[in-house]
């Protein structure tokens, strides 16, 4: 190739030519064209599915021929105000907050040491270690949990190898917490849910954390705070909207999931549970309607008052 | 006059590099002392070691008659201004000045009231509810500078405080800390690597390279009389001659601007550049096989690029150096 004699180059020619200089003059055109099919797929799909779902929550169940009666009523959000069902609310609720605070506690160092100190070949590590797990089906380890955590399991052997059964029986007596094994108990369900939605919370609080300046920490401890004062003041605050960013998807799978409470846990129904078992068996399609509308009216408060305390302050 | 200050024997290495080879220092109270070297020469170790963020390998270090080694940052009584001044970025201005006095539980009222006078100390009066992203350079090191005035520290580090601040800003901003100082009375201990920042505001400077404190004295000592070539070239673009040259047994150095054209006598030298600085020009000179560079006054009687003169200069303006093998 000779090199460019004149100072305005000519246009390069053909379709791609022309379509490189009419982009170059208008932008705008470029940004719609790749545009519109994601939020066509959004628009129409994703969310168009999502309000037909929420439409059939407002209509009802015939209860003597067991069809969908297309009114628009609240009758179906009166059932699920019932007790036996706010029981299978709070329930998940409850969970769902204990999965997320204990992912929380358990990410935040693994998190920090990724974002801080992990250099090179231990970054890739870190990344693998967490990753690994996601690549493999999510029933086989819900069921390789059940086998750890069963009677027979390897975590009674090593209790009994250590003999330490009398600690384990006195957690598995207590009330609530506590049932005939591990595996049949809430504690199982949570321990699974912690192992299972554990790399969602890692990964965004390393993020948020990886984006703090380290001279902000020597900052801190030079303005006279201790270790666990740079964290409260300084850390924790810059951290938040990762932690927040992760306990979404804690806090919203732990809600919805139905797998895991239905092969780990006491027969005790959680709200996907609920759901999959009025569209199924029931054939209560408006209730299990209703039910899914919880999560999302849950999760809108959760980040409303999210951000009234200004977790996203710092983004 | 107590010693603020005090390294004997100091190094800190990081594997094989020795970023402090055995310094020894003392900063005494009071001073407005300048740590002056190239990047790499080991005078931000230095201040890493006083604030506490790096512990010495080898060596003893004291703060005002105390021993530091091990002490860790938030339990010394020295305040930093970072280079990027590492303010807050989730803290309004005024709560970044109040943060050392929160760390030590002083009462919200009190604290922010304080907070206010220090951003009145460094003329950033009412800035205190904008983020730091909402300032400007130059009031971002204003108010680095009040977070840690605030505190009322017994050494004030800083570390290229000036660095990247625009030319005219820099030079205001010389003549601010050095009236701060001065007022103030606190020890100022600042890293930089422009020599010209280090002899107009400190007391003292400290030329480090490779680790090592190559000379200790005031801005004129340094300038005047360079101990060695390194500091002769690093500080002030000296002409830095070799012993055949200059007739001694030493290496000397040279200021450009003891050299003056002479019509007659002197040496004979010839024009290779001219760079017009404004009230002065800079030659570029070759004499004997020696390059040279002279400031002389601007004019218009200059000699062109090429012209054979003659120079000459008073024989005090050589200065032999004892480290000039």
């Amino acid at each position: 190739m000779s090199v460019p004699q004149t100072a305005i180059l000519p246009g390069r020619g053909g379709a791609a030519g022309t379509a490189a200089d009419l982009f170059w003059r208008n932008p705008k055109v470029l940004l719609a064209l790749l545009l519109i099919p994601p939020l066509l797929w959004l628009g129409i799909i994703y969310l168009g599915s999502l309000f037909a779902l929420l439409a059939q929550s407002f209509f009802s169940i015939d209860e003597f021929s067991g069809l969908v009666k297309y009114e628009l009523t609240l009758k179906t959000y009166r059932e699920l105000l019932n007790p036996a069902n706010l029981d299978i609310i709070a329930r998940t609720v409850l969970m769902a907050a204990a999965v997320t605070i204990a992912a929380a506690i358990v990410a935040f160092p693994v998190a920090y040491y990724a974002a801080r100190y992990a250099r090179g070949r231990w970054k890739a590590l870190f990344y693998l270690g967490i990753m690994l797990p996601l690549w493999s089906s999510y029933l086989v380890k819900v069921y390789a949990w059940k086998l750890i955590l069963a009677k027979e399991g390897i975590l009674n052997w090593v209790f009994e190898k250590l003999h330490l059964t009398w600690l384990l029986e006195a957690y598995l007596s207590a009330p609530v917490i506590g049932g005939n094994s591990l595996s049949v108990s809430y504690t199982g369900t949570f321990l699974v849910f912690l192992y299972v939605w554990l790399p969602f919370m890692i990964l965004p609080v390393q993020a948020a954390l990886e984006r703090v300046p380290g001279n902000l920490v020597e900052a801190s401890a030079d303005l006279g705070a201790t270790p666990a004062q740079t964290f409260r003041n300084v850390l924790l605050p810059l951290a938040m909207p990762g932690v927040v960013a992760g306990s979404i998807f804690t806090f919203s799978l732990t809600l919805g999931d139905y797998i895991i409470p239905q092969i780990i846990g006491s027969s005790r129904l959680f709200i996907g549970q609920a759901v999959y078992a009025h569209q199924g068996t029931a054939g209560n399609i408006p209730l299990a309607a209703a039910f899914t509308v919880v999560p999302v009216v849950i999760m809108g408060f959760y980040l409303w008052g999210a951000k009234r305390l200004g977790a996203f302050n710092a983004l | 006059m107590q010693t603020a200050v005090l390294f004997s024997r100091v190094s800190r290495h990081f594997g094989n590099v020795r970023a402090v080879d055995e310094v020894d220092l003392d900063v005494a109270e009071g001073e407005f002392f300048a740590m002056l070297g190239p990047s790499g020469s080991g005078k931000t170790t230095c201040l890493r070691l006083i604030a506490g963020f790096e512990q010495p390998t080898a060596g003893h270090i004291e703060i005002f008659g105390q021993t530091a080694e091990g002490v860790p940052p938030y339990r010394r009584n020295v305040n930093t201004v970072f280079q990027d001044y590492a303010l807050f970025p989730h803290l309004s201005v005024l709560d970044n000045v109040a943060y050392g006095l929160m760390i030590r539980g002083v009462g919200k009222r009190e604290r922010l009231q304080e907070a206010e006078t220090a951003l009145e100390l460094v003329r950033l009066p009412g800035y205190g509810d904008r983020r730091p992203s909402q300032l400007s350079g130059g009031q971002r090191q204003r108010v680095a500078l009040a977070r840690a005035l605030v505190n009322k520290p017994k050494v004030l580090l800083l570390d290229e405080p000036l660095g990247a601040l625009d030319l005219k800003l820099r030079e205001q901003m010389q003549e601010e800390l050095k009236a701060l100082q001065r007022s103030l009375g606190i020890t100022f201990i600042f890293v930089t690597h422009d020599q010209g920042e280090a002899l107009s505001m400190a007391d003292r400077v400290a030329v480090f390279n490779d680790g090592r404190i190559m000379q200790v004295g005031t801005p004129q000592d340094i300038y005047q009389r360079p101990r060695s070539r390194f500091v002769a070239d690093f500080v002030g673009a000296s002409n830095v001659l070799p012993p055949d040259f200059s007739g001694s047994r030493n290496w000397a150095s040279l200021r450009p601007e003891a050299i003056r054209l002479v019509s007659s006598d002197g040496r004979p030298a010839r024009v290779l550049s001219r760079n017009y600085l404004g009230g002065q020009t800079r030659l570029s000179l070759e004499a004997g096989g020696q390059r040279l560079n002279m400031l002389a006054a601007s004019g218009d009687d200059l000699p062109a690029d090429g012209a054979n003169v003659r120079i000459d200069w008073s024989p005090d303006d050589l200065h032999l150096m004892e480290d000039g093998e």
